[in-house]
């Protein structure tokens, strides 16, 4: 149990919500410090380009170069946007700093803001983090009562406003467009790119959409130097990472590796190996949106976006969820499709059809009742759904199924076969075979439109008319066989 | 009488929309707001978001059927929001949602006779470390045992019946 927290230590310091703990160590005055050197904007972007700093949301993309993209001759107003939306599945770290460290992500997004130039910035979390909203408001008030934020920050004729916003209950707006949308008060359905935020975002202007924990790293990053950052890592994955560990492992939990670690040190002395001395059957270890590993590839990689890239993943979110031998695999690809198809935004036809399609078939299968053909029908949908849409979440529902179906096709075919799980010999979802009308509430589902007949009161908008639809039989086309 | 926020809250909506550069940016607020005050999140109130951020109303229904979190109808005094995702799911969050079911006479998607717990299926709720775990209203509760699931029930069935409801 030796990985030290060296970020984001902030986390474990108690009480470090008050101003004052976070300022009696250090806190703000990198901030501070920077207003009054006059620091130039464009050496702060250098040095957190110098240092490797990635997203960490999930994307990996180099933050200093987001930065730069910003056009500095813009004379529109310019946003920076902290995307607090976590809802991929098995990811829970950025809670940890939106409850306890919350001065240090808004010591960030000021440092952010002020390298390219935004004076107003939004801190969009998602809807469920009732405690994580609470403390950050908090924090905005006292960092605000003491200077840090506001008109003219410690004289440097600096200006900057953050607020929070909270959202509604959508996975998709984590999508950094779609978190736009989400802002300016529509459904958050993703925008094609380019034109990219920097140049064309929040109300057109330009936008820069950052990760908690990219953003809460800044601080450290410009206290203590580009090359201090770079000790830990690789040369292309430098510095730390907050892995969210959960699952079938004895000490599930939040912790700051260094990128690069070797996963079975890690596997088997930070986090205690499967739990209940059972084996290991499989890891998804970024979140759900990633393949699935077999315990050989994952025990063989480092922790880092190229060795995981190189062993059949992705490093994503870092959301490492750890399935032991009880697991049935099928069962897990039917909970990752029925959330895809939950919360799919509509918007384009794959992934509206596509998830409800794969989500059917798989309940099918679970349900004992699958159509003929249905394994190779499941291939040949997640293909057509795979770089077909405007943004990645109908890639999403393809990665993790369709490894699993390619790693584990055994259980797959005996409960095809047999109508039983291989693992539990159970039908798990007898009694729920989807027909008529899906019993999921989709946010996507076109039909989900206000009707006026839902609505009491005419409509005397100016923007819309909303067509009249009958709900249509949902049960999915089949294929004729053969 | 069609819905209204109470007068500070109606203030406080006109007061969060001015921090963006277009009032509708102010709807997903307001929808927090009104459920803040109800609870759930009605057509009249819609209606009445739409009229005090001078939005269409349209806006405001497109928004409330999209997301997910506001009730579109009442959820009784505790809406028990239990994740069915992947962690939860590995750690017995099934049999736990069985459980709510059988021994305590909750149903998806309605509210008990008793006017006080509404159960419903959601997705990841970002605290997979503590699974299973549910939401009920504003607060988490994690690391969930059926001993757990019985004391917390326990104890919300003995607040309603010893204040008013």
């Amino acid at each position: 149990m030796a990985l030290e927290k060296h970020v984001f230590g902030g986390i474990d310091i108690p009480g470090n919500t008050d101003i004052k703990v976070y300022e009696a160590n250090g806190g703000y005055a990198t901030w501070k410090k920077l207003l009054q050197d006059r620091i130039e904007p464009g050496q702060v972007i250098d040095i957190v380009k110098a240092s490797g700093l990635r997203g960490r949301g999930g994307a990996g993309f180099p933050t200093g170069l987001k930065w730069s993209f910003v056009p500095k001759d813009s004379t529109k107003p310019k946003y920076l946007l902290c995307n607090a939306d976590e809802s991929e599945p098995g990811t829970f770290k950025d809670r940890e700093i939106l409850e306890k460290s919350p001065h240090q992500l808004l010591e960030g997004m000021a440092i952010a803001a002020y390298s390219f130039g935004a004076h107003a910035a939004y801190v969009y979390l998602r809807g469920e983090f009732v405690k994580g909203w609470k403390h950050v408001e908090a924090a905005i008030d006292q960092a605000r009562a003491a200077g840090y934020l506001g008109k003219n920050i410690f004289g440097s004729g600096f200006d900057l406003e953050i607020h929070t916003h909270r959202g509604g209950g959508a996975y998709i707006c984590g999508e950094e467009t779609a978190l736009i949308e989400s802002l300016e008060g529509k459904r958050g359905m993703p925008r094609i790119k380019p034109p990219f935020p920097a140049v064309e975002g929040f109300y057109r202007c330009p936008t820069v959409v950052n990760n908690v924990e990219t953003l809460a790293a800044v601080p450290k990053i410009m206290e203590q130097g580009a090359e201090w950052y770079r000790q830990w890592g690789t040369e292309k994955s430098p510095g730390t990472k907050l892995w969210s560990v959960c699952g079938h492992v004895e000490r599930p939990g939040v912790y700051e590796v260094p990128l690069g670690y070797p996963m079975k040190k890690f596997f088997e002395e930070e986090i205690g190996g499967c739990w209940q001395g059972r084996k290991l059957k499989a890891v998804i270890p970024g979140g759900s949106s990633v393949y699935c590993m077999t315990p050989e590839e994952f025990l063989a990689c480092n922790m880092d976006y190229e060795s995981i890239a190189e062993h059949g993943s992705m490093l994503g979110s870092g959301g490492m969820i750890v399935m032991d031998e009880t697991t049935c695999m099928v069962e897990m690809a039917q909970v990752i499709a029925t959330f895809y198809h939950h919360e799919s935004c509509g918007q384009c036809t794959p992934c509206r059809e596509g998830t409800g399609w794969v989500h059917r078939m798989i309940t099918d299968i679970e349900a004992g009742q699958p159509q003929p053909g249905v394994r190779d029908l499941l291939f040949d949908v997640m293909d057509e759904m795979f770089g077909t849409t405007i943004c990645p979440l109908s890639d999403s529902i393809v990665m993790p199924i369709k490894s699993m179906m390619e790693k584990f096709p055994e259980e797959f075919e005996y409960y095809i076969r047999e109508g039983k799980s291989m693992i539990t010999g159970k039908t798990r979802l007898a009694h729920k075979r989807i027909e008529e009308k899906s019993d999921l509430y989709r946010r996507g589902d076109p039909f989900n439109y206000p009707k006026s007949g839902d609505f009491t009161t005419s409509f005397d908008s100016v923007a819309h008319e909303t067509p009249e639809f009958e709900l249509p039989d949902l049960r999915y086309f089949r294929k004729v066989n053969g | 009488m069609a819905y209204q926020l109470s007068p500070e809250n109606q203030a406080r909506v006109k007061e969060i929309s001015a921090r963006y550069p277009h009032p509708r940016s102010g709807i997903l607020p307001a929808l927090h707001i009104v459920m803040a005050e109800t609870g759930w999140v009605s057509q009249d109130a819609c209606d009445h978001i739409a009229d005090l951020l001078g939005v269409a109303k349209i806006y405001v229904y497109e928004a409330l059927t999209f997301y997910t979190y506001f009730p579109q109808k009442p959820v009784g005094k505790y809406h028990v929001q239990v994740c069915q995702n992947i962690a939860c799911n590995l750690r017995g969050a099934e049999n736990l949602i069985d459980y709510m079911k059988q021994k305590h006479g909750l149903t998806e998607g309605e509210v008990t006779e008793d006017g006080l717990f509404c159960l419903d299926r959601v997705e990841c709720l970002g605290a997979c470390g503590g699974a299973p775990m549910m939401q009920v209203n504003d607060d988490y509760y994690e690391d969930l045992t059926t001993e757990k699931i019985d004391q917390l029930f326990d104890g919300w069935r003995k607040a309603a019946g010893n204040g008013h409801q």
